[in-house]
């Protein structure tokens, strides 16, 4: 099931923004998500806005789903006037590679005939590693796609057939060496970690597998049982164990030692890279306050303070862009205090932290060094980072700090 | 419906007066209605199941909190009586009460289930009614039950009031079967009262009540003398005077009438507000050549058991002291004083009559008054002398004096329990746990038992009750009565949470209870207060000895994967739900302790927790 939209105000059907967003477009980086809301089976532990061909009938397709993108993409070039040339595309999902390289590109050209893309931009899509092949990568490659993100999650197979995934455990190391050597730059292997039954030596194989497979980029996310899932059925029915709170940690400092053993180092929470370079600067866009609009079912966006996000079902989608009508459901407009509110929620999450005089009051944050959550070193010089205690703890620190 | 009884000033040898001792669910309400509805009173129609019982949290626990009276007519052959049923309080904290009511009285019906037998509860109360020298009518109801023993039971009754199992009455309140001859016996049986109708006016508050519209309606039973309208009246124990505006008797809505005469009872309305000026057994006479002598037995109402009551929304309090202020009107025995914790913050320390008191009054405050209580273990009143000669009288363990103590006194009880007799071993146990010392044991009948224990009261109002239905799987019973005090070894027991005391956890509790309580409390505490950033402590303590300690450890991680696609409304939004949340929490240092952990430490359930978690 998929989760539920942020309630908000109503949001014009023109998509009109107010001229206070537009304010500065083009100062801000400015990136394009486009979410495919495809998949061929869901897993069970996935409440993001996807569906498969059973759920969908004949009410919307990949076809429809394109026709709609093609809409949104002449109301966002109407809605944002002179936009500036779009510095990172993101592809997701769902399962963009569903689509298929034709459909990839037909993405991607729309967007570079819409917007334009900068010298440099980055173009990332996800990809699930069953559905990739050397050919698909070369084709991507040509389109002009430089970064994938592979869905890997783990490599130990009684895991994935936990998460219900339906590739084999060697299949992403795999996939991952085929799309360095079709020559794309960048490549990202996503890990879940925490699931029930994967065991501390599990954790450790798929760490190695990750890197043996020479990627510059790891995401590595804790299981969150999501309300409404299979699994979080299951668990409730106590067929599985909850994940708990205490073997995360452990299993996040075991991540975070392997791969900085070799070379990576955390720029967020969850991600690590191998340098700067490979950074996502597309996600870096979300946690830094850029500009983007998000395309697609149930995409979100955020313009100059400004937030919205569309209509979750892609024949709801579709059907309102054919119409002539913006499909956003919902907006808001941050408020000061809103806004500082996301500052901090965000920044802090970054290894370059954020500034000390982004906080209602400092003093909390010399209380959370004392407590080995905030790095003192950097406070001395006016920035908040979190110590790996302090990663840990993000979310509870985040309240100390805005209280 | 009218009848012969409206007509007040009856010839004393044609009343009677009586009351009814039941345990819970026995029938007594049944029995009530259908004595109404056989004497013409209430129609069939207009028959409100369980009249007599007017409250809802009466109904819903199935017993009667405060009193109602009715008249009835009755003719045996061609005489026409005049019955007053009495009704008394059914419970075991409102003993005073029922004595009073019994005082109104010169017969009892004796009401056991014919399936379940004599109740400890009863048993209680017929001793009363003994010591009152009132003629016991023996009754077994619900014969029609297929589990009934009627002979079993007779034997039994008969075995305690000392009379033949033959003369023990068979009815069943449900169907109306033997009612008319019950009405008959009483008539038969019970002496008629009597008095001197020409000396000054005494008669006998046995019950006041608030009422919204007409002020304090007071129940009395003339004694000698006469009352009526117009008069002015006095209140013996205060000597204050009022004038009646109203005088009447019940059958069973109100009825004003010209007056009431020697052995008559009926209602008094003198437009006072609140029912502390219009005490039960107080004696009411006339202004004008009154009576000299009080009737024997009066007491001041006397808080036996005490508890902090605080609202869990602090902006409530205001609201909660309005509806203590309206309970009171009704409620004699209830004290409030106003009292700040340092963590429940601005609350009400409450007297009660006993436990059953205080869950009542809490109870009424939660639903009547859409409140949302905190309330801090109840305890005893503990009486501390000093070496230095002073004593204190503390009913709240953070006043528990410091210094020198030489001797610490408290509440003891005689507790009655009847108890199937293969569960005798078990209630031992248990009362010898909690410094109970065995007074007599008796076979009521061949596998029933009476046991008779002086305990301190402050063991009884700690889940002694619960304990004591779980382990003879909820079939004994159990009364108690004060009976003065004695010398205990008592300490106070603090709670800490790093290294900070919590007022609302502190507790008096005897010396070799003290190790037990510091366990239990801290390894609770432990389970419900939620892991915090750092390490937080607890430990239980005697002044500065620490007697007990657990510890909570740091949490290590709570940081949410992942912002999906971008969607950082929802994160935001659920960082502001989190604040919402935290404003529940009651900060002690820096520990955050949600209210929930403060009402499950704070809850003495421990017995109903194994049973059932609701």
């Amino acid at each position: 099931m998929p989760s539920a939209l942020p309630q908000g105000d109503p949001a014009p059907s023109s998509g009109e923004l107010p001229p206070s967003a537009l304010e500065g477009l083009g100062t801000r980086p400015f990136g394009v998500y486009v979410h495919v809301p495809f998949c061929a089976a869901r897993c069970g532990y996935c409440d993001f806005n996807t569906y498969t061909p059973g759920e969908l009938g004949s009410s919307a397709s990949p076809e429809s789903w394109l026709e709609g993108f093609k809409h949104e993409l002449s109301l966002a070039a109407r809605v944002l006037g002179s936009a500036p040339p779009v510095e990172t595309v993101f592809i997701g999902g769902g399962t963009p590679s569903l689509l298929g390289v034709s459909g990839l590109s037909e993405v991607l050209d729309g967007v570079r005939s819409t917007f334009g893309l900068a010298e440099g931009a980055e173009v990332t899509t996800e990809s699930n590693p069953e559905s990739t092949s050397p050919e698909f990568f070369a084709g991507l490659r040509e389109a002009g796609y430089n970064r994938i993100s592979l869905g890997m999650q783990s490599a130990a197979s009684h895991v994935l057939k936990i998460l219900d995934r339906k590739h084999t455990a060697g299949r992403a190391v795999a996939a991952a060496r085929e799309a360095r050597a079709a020559g794309i730059e960048h490549v990202n292997l996503d890990l879940i970690y925490g699931t029930p039954g994967e065991t501390d030596s599990d954790l450790k194989a798929t760490l190695e597998a990750v890197l043996s497979a020479g990627v510059d980029h790891v995401s590595a996310y804790a299981l969150i049982v999501e309300e409404g899932t299979a699994l979080a059925r299951r668990i409730s029915r106590g067929e599985l164990p909850a994940p708990d709170d205490d073997v995360l940690a452990d299993r996040y400092e075991m991540i975070d030692d392997m791969l900085g053993g070799a070379g990576m180092r955390w720029y967020e929470v969850s991600n690590w890279a191998r340098d700067v370079a490979a950074e996502c600067r597309h996600n870096l866009g979300y946690w830094l306050g850029g500009d983007w609009w998000g395309f697609g079912p149930g995409a979100h966006s955020h313009v100059g303070g400004v937030r919205w996000w569309n209509v979750k079902h892609p024949a709801r989608y579709a059907s309102v862009l054919a119409s002539g009508a913006s499909p956003a459901a919902g907006r808001e407009t941050l408020t000061p205090a809103e806004a500082q509110s996301e500052r901090v929620l965000l920044e802090i999450r970054l290894a370059q932290g954020m500034p000390l005089s982004a906080l209602p009051s400092p003093s909390e944050a010399s209380r959370a060094a004392a407590d080995g959550l905030l790095s003192p070193e950097a406070l001395a010089e006016g920035r908040c980072v979190l110590t790996r205690r302090g990663r840990l703890l993000a979310d509870a620190l985040v309240h100390r700090l805005l209280a | 419906m009218s009848s012969f009884a409206d007509k007040t000033f009856t010839s004393p040898e044609l009343i009677r007066n009586f009351c009814i001792i039941a345990h819970i669910d026995h029938g007594k309400s049944t029995l009530a209605d259908r004595m109404l509805q056989l004497t013409g009173v209430v129609e069939e129609r207009a028959m409100r199941a369980q009249y007599l019982d007017r409250m809802d949290i009466e109904r819903e626990r199935g017993i009667t909190i405060k009193a109602q009276n009715v008249r009835l007519p009755w003719k045996v052959g061609d005489t026409e009586h005049v019955l007053h049923l009495i009704d008394t309080p059914g419970h075991v904290d409102f003993t005073y009460e029922v004595s009073r009511a019994l005082e109104a009285c010169e017969g009892a019906i004796l009401l056991v289930d014919a399936a379940q037998g004599i109740e400890a509860q009863t048993l209680a109360n017929l001793y009363l009614a003994l010591e009152n020298d009132l003629t016991i009518i023996p009754v077994l109801n619900k014969i029609d039950l297929p589990a009934a023993e009627p002979d079993k039971y007779a034997a039994e009754l008969a075995h305690i009031i000392g009379c033949e199992p033959e003369e023990v009455l068979r009815v069943s309140a449900k169907t109306g079967f033997g009612v008319s001859e019950l009405l008959d016996a009483a008539v038969r049986l019970i002496p008629a009262p009597t008095g001197d109708s020409d000396a000054p006016p005494r008669a006998m508050i046995f019950d006041s009540v608030y009422d919204t519209y007409r002020g304090v309606v007071t129940y009395i039973r003339v004694m000698d003398g006469k009352i009526t309208p117009r008069q002015r009246i006095k209140m013996m124990s205060t000597g204050a005077t009022h004038e009646l505006l109203e005088v009447g008797i019940v059958s069973p809505d109100p009825k004003a009438s010209v007056g009431l005469g020697v052995g008559e009872v009926g209602y008094l309305i003198t437009g006072v507000k609140d029912v502390r000026q219009s005490k039960v057994g107080d004696t009411v006479t006339s202004e004008k050549r009154g009576a000299t002598e009080a009737l024997r037995g009066y007491r001041e109402p006397q808080p036996m058991v005490y508890a902090g009551l605080y609202p869990m929304d602090g902006s409530d309090y205001p609201e909660l002291r309005e509806a203590l202020d309206k309970l009171q009107l009704n409620d004699a025995a209830l004290t409030y004083e106003p009292e700040t914790s340092a963590a429940l913050g601005f609350g009400f320390r409450c007297g009660f009559l006993g436990l059953l008191h205080l869950e009542i009054t809490r109870d009424r405050l939660e639903r009547e008054f859409g409140l949302d209580l905190i309330s801090t273990a109840p305890n005893v009143v503990f009486r501390v002398e000093m070496e230095d000669g002073t004593e204190h009288i503390v009913t709240n363990p953070s006043d528990w004096p410091e210094g020198k103590i030489a001797d610490i006194h408290e509440p003891i009880t005689k507790c009655t329990i009847i108890s199937p007799a293969e569960y005798v071993g078990a209630i031992m146990e248990l009362c010898q746990s909690r410094r109970g010392q065995l007074g007599g044991m008796e076979y009521l009948s061949a596998d029933r038992t009476e046991l008779r224990y002086t305990m301190p009261l402050a063991e009884i109002i700690y889940d002694f009750f619960d304990a004591l239905k779980s382990r003879t799987r909820g079939y004994a019973s159990l009364d108690y009565e004060e009976s003065g005090e004695q010398a205990s070894q008592m300490v106070k027991v603090d709670i800490l949470l790093q290294g900070e005391p919590v007022d609302a956890f502190s507790a008096i509790v005897h010396r070799d209870a003290a190790y037990g309580y510091g366990t239990r409390m801290t390894s609770k505490l432990r389970e419900l207060i939620p892991r915090q950033q750092f390490e937080v402590p607890i430990q239980a303590a005697i002044g500065s000895r620490v007697i007990a300690r657990e510890n909570i450890r740091a949490i290590r991680k709570d940081v949410l994967a992942k912002c999906y696609g971008g969607d950082i409304t929802r994160k935001r939004k659920l960082l502001e739900k989190q604040k919402e949340g935290k404003k529940r929490m009651k900060m002690v240092g820096r520990v955050e302790v949600p209210q929930e952990a403060f009402v499950a430490a704070l809850s003495t359930d421990e017995a109903g927790d194994k049973k059932s978690k609701k």
